[in-house]
């Protein structure tokens, strides 16, 4: 018997992996120097989120799936136009700030608020997804927050994989030491679930479904909410990239044997 | 005056407590002699007994929660027992192996005491104050952090402190009761390869990184992944290294393409991906691009095999960059370690 979920994704956008990342200090605290114009996509982690969720979603009819998102409207748009087109979801935007220094704690609130306030949505069917860390902050606890702020206190994070039985409990494999899963059996939602990679790949795009997503996204960006982030008493002594540049040997010419037995050598030197 | 809680736990056994949690107890007791502030050091074990008997000589006051219920990591169980053991020593300043099950539940037990986290503290410095270092942009950006709210929860990665080692002797336990929630999750154990499958090794010396290249066209036009599976798990074999991967070649095994059976998500290193701790990593058949290099941000020694002189190893990523095919050399590599064991 299918099961009908309310899915909330959580997910921030960051920059482009490739883009080189140069900190800077400005009025409001440290941020990335040319933030607004670096490239962004949907956070990697809570992409794979996403993925799990439609497909959960299109296994149980009559259920629901919101992706909600904070960040200026205008980066918000420019990612959407590429996430709209993987799978089919309802945004509900918040305008804020970009970028992982803002608190955790703010963020959180924040989501939390924003999810409550979303029409027609039960908290007994709730599933709250979300990447288990941002590649900004990377911090691991916004989705912890926003669960607790939504009262729910079945949690789980590095989430490789839920299996949703008939009578709504489910099987959930997490991430723990040394490259194990631990297995718990859930009674359902509501649950928060932070997810690791998960075993889905990107899906294509889309563009009908793209379409689709766009009719709802463009009005709903148009009425996001300013959201402003509290420091909570958080302060920046110093932010600065890695000082460390090796000095790289480049070796050309030698033969595999001479490369092994250098290798060999070199696993062997304490 | 700072009241400084460090949190603990034990291991599968229920009973010893984990490195990381020794780890946390070295960082606590520094930091408790430096701002001369009163040290609390929290128990959550199955049995506490022989935790509290490894800590008798820090000389800090011990708590403990303990029973059948917290032999398994749970969010319910867990923030009960870390938000009563948080009460009970009245902390302003906690901190905590950043371990799965310490991270799964540190943030809320915080939001209930009306406090704050940091994660992933890899230092703690500061003078009268406590400055706390830590990573952004996934190990791209480093940044020193503080706050003048409390309580402040402070999780520390795994390796940045030595594991406390002192005489274990007799220790006197304040057992601190808890009121556990209706409790809708069942922790049924855990799943991992059998013993010689496993291929991630937190406490090995060495990492070897596996890249999509093992996967692509050899010289002769065939794909020769069978054979790139032999000479990767020979190198683990023979040197009892961690396994890393690419998140391309791990990805390969769900676009129907040819794969190394033994790889999966866990293994990846990187962006999306894990950032392990090992004195030593050699990467083969990987690009050595920002993605991946930001996993290797604390691989103290590196080498990188590439076919490829302009890769992005040979820009200040590694150490040494050998420009040859991986394939003939990690033969010849695994086969001088084996003579060598023989």
């Amino acid at each position: 018997m299918a099961n009908v979920l309310h899915i909330v994704v959580c997910a921030g956008i960051v920059p482009d992996p490739l883009q080189t990342l140069e900190p800077t200090t400005g009025p409001t605290g440290p941020g990335l120097k040319n933030e607004m114009v670096l490239p962004a996509v949907l956070d990697p982690w809570a992409a794979c989120a996403l993925y799990e969720a439609a497909a959960l979603a299109a296994k149980n009819p009559g259920s629901k799936l919101w992706l909600v998102s904070l960040g200026p409207k205008a980066k918000l748009q420019q990612v959407m136009m590429t996430v709209a087109q993987k799978v089919a979801f309802e945004l509900v935007p918040i305008d804020g700030p970009i970028g992982g220094f803002p608190d955790a704690h703010s963020t959180a609130a924040v989501l939390a608020e924003a999810i409550a306030a979303i029409p027609g949505i039960d908290r007994t069917k709730l599933l709250l997804f979300g990447g288990w860390e941002s590649a900004t902050r990377g911090a691991g606890v916004t989705l912890q927050l926003v669960g607790e702020r939504l009262g729910i206190t079945d949690q789980f994070q590095g989430v490789d994989q839920i299996d949703l039985r008939g009578d709504g409990s489910f099987e959930v494999l997490e991430r723990v030491e040394g490259g194990k899963h631990q297995l718990s059996v859930c009674a359902g939602a509501p649950a928060v679930l932070g997810w690791a990679t998960g075993n889905l790949a990107e899906p294509r795009n889309n563009p009908q479904v793209g379409m689709a997503n766009m009719r709802t996204i463009m009005p709903a960006l148009q009425k996001a909410k300013a959201a402003k982030l509290e420091a909570n008493g958080l302060s920046y002594v110093s932010v600065s990239l890695p000082k460390q540049q090796r000095t790289t040997r480049v070796v050309k010419d030698l033969t595999p044997d001479e490369i092994a037995a250098e290798l060999v050598a070199w696993i062997g030197a304490e | 005056m700072e009241n400084l809680l460090v949190l603990t736990h034990a291991d599968e056994s229920g009973s010893a407590l984990t490195r990381a949690s020794l780890e946390a107890v070295t960082a606590g007791l520094e930091l408790a002699a430096r701002l001369s502030a009163p040290l609390t050091i929290g128990i959550v074990a199955t049995d506490a007994t022989s935790a509290a008997a490894a800590l008798a000589s820090t000389g800090a006051r011990l708590l403990a929660v303990s029973g059948e219920a917290f032999a398994q990591a749970r969010y319910a169980t867990d923030t009960a027992a870390v938000e009563a053991l948080c009460r009970a020593a009245n902390a302003t300043i906690v901190l905590a192996p950043g371990s799965s099950r310490f991270t799964r539940v540190a943030a809320g037990v915080a939001h209930r005491l009306s406090g704050f986290v940091d994660t992933h503290i890899t230092a703690l410095g500061g003078a009268e104050t406590i400055e706390a270092s830590r990573w952004f942009y996934r190990q791209r950006i480093e940044a020193v952090v503080g706050r003048d709210v409390r309580p402040w929860f402070l999780l520390l990665d795994a390796g940045t402190h030595a594991a406390f080692a002192g005489a274990s002797g007799t220790a006197k336990i304040e057992e601190v009761a808890v009121q556990l929630p209706a409790l809708r999750t069942t922790v049924s154990g855990f799943r991992a390869p059998q013993q010689d499958q496993q291929t991630i090794r937190p406490d090995a010396k060495m990492l070897l990184v596996a890249g999509a290249g093992w996967t692509k066209k050899q010289p002769d036009g065939q794909i020769h992944a069978a054979e790139a599976g032999e000479l990767i798990l020979g190198f683990l074999g023979a040197t009892g290294a961690s396994l890393g991967s690419s998140k391309s070649l791990v990805d390969q095994g769900g676009e129907g393409n040819s794969v190394l059976p033994f790889l999966t998500h866990l293994n990846q290193i990187g962006q999306t991906g894990s950032t392990p701790r090992h004195a030593k990593g050699l990467s083969t058949c990987c690009h050595g691009e920002e993605p991946h290099v930001v996993g290797w941000r604390f691989i103290a020694d590196r080498r990188a095999i590439s076919l490829d002189p302009n890769c992005g190893w040979t820009r200040g990523k590694a150490d040494v960059v050998y420009v040859a095919d991986a394939f003939p050399v990690m033969a010849r590599v695994n086969a001088l370690l084996t003579a060598a064991k023989a």
